[in-house]
């Protein structure tokens, strides 16, 4: 919940989010290379579900604690792929 | 004066953690589903990149307009989650239950369209053992494309259906006045796992329909 009692613009995030899932369509069949795609993608993917996390999920009013927390997995995840990308 | 362990705002939160237990029980839960589609998503990026000729360029197989607007409309989901909690935090039950029920709507829709899209596809002969698929173009080895596509859209699909049964549950809850403006641990907690799941569903979006 926000920190100072007012409700966060829900619908100027659900805004944002449609306008970002066209945008990123629409990139994706541009002629680009595959790689500048791929980093394009992923960074709007990224934004997008940052926007959740923290206005959705409320993370940008919880306590920083939980913050921790929540970015907990992350180097996790990315050691759990790079140690499977080794067998190949 | 102890009061009602139901009265959310009045529960003693986690030592340091500053969130009361449930809460933080789903944040921990949330955290391992994190690890588990790393798994997935993780699993499918390697195999492509070991594998680029058994995987179709993007909308080659899938209906990339479709998801996209089925990706919109999990995201106006999550907008209507949102409200029910923001209603009930300022004790609105009457929006409370509009917004459950207009979530559950939006995720049943959401499903709905999945379930469709395979249908299509597997009559088409895209299925998860299939070794060569060729309506746009032949891909050989599909296998792996189909086992990858079915799993991880397969798995985010059974998390979709598993949270509208669990919000069934709530708004019959809510429909008998359970919830209120101290007491919404519910309703919170069942938020965070819906954006959770569409969360994930951004992600998989992009990596499997559009990269």
């Amino acid at each position: 919940m926000a920190g100072n009692g007012q409700e966060p613009r829900y619908f100027l995030i659900w805004f944002i989010l449609f306008v970002l899932t066209m945008a990123e369509v629409g990139y994706a069949f541009l002629a680009l290379p595959q790689w500048l795609l791929a980093t394009g993608l992923i960074l709007m993917a990224l934004w997008k579900a940052l926007l959740v996390a923290l206005y959705y999920m409320h993370l940008k009013f919880e306590p920083k604690r939980l913050w921790i927390l929540a970015a907990s997995p992350l180097p996790l995840a990315v050691i759990l792929v790079i140690a499977v990308l080794t067998e190949f | 004066m102890s009061q009602p362990a139901a009265s959310t705002a009045d529960r003693h939160p986690m030592p340091g953690m500053m969130v009361y237990n449930v809460k933080l029980g789903m944040w921990i839960f949330l955290l391992s589903e994190v690890m588990f589609f790393t798994a997935l998503i993780g699993s499918y990026i390697i195999l492509r990149f070991a594998h680029p000729d058994h995987f179709a360029e993007p909308g080659a197989v899938l209906n990339v307009p479709l998801t996209a607007f089925n990706t919109f409309v999990l995201i106006c989901s999550s907008v209507s989650m949102v409200k029910a909690y923001a209603a009930i935090t300022q004790g609105d039950q009457k929006g409370l239950r509009f917004w459950l029920l207009v979530t559950i709507l939006l995720g049943t829709f959401f499903v709905g369209v999945q379930v469709v899209e395979y249908i299509i596809l597997a009559r088409e002969g895209f299925v998860p053992m299939v070794e060569l698929y060729g309506v746009a173009h032949e891909i050989e080895g599909a296998a792996l494309y189909g086992a990858t596509f079915y799993t991880m859209t397969g798995f985010h699909g059974t998390h979709v259906t598993i949270g509208i049964l669990c919000m069934w549950f709530v708004l019959y809850r809510a429909w008998q006045g359970k919830y209120s403006a101290d007491n919404y641990g519910a309703v919170e907690i069942m938020g965070l796992y819906w954006h959770f799941v569409d969360l994930v569903w951004i992600i998989l979006f992009t990596i499997v329909y559009l990269i």
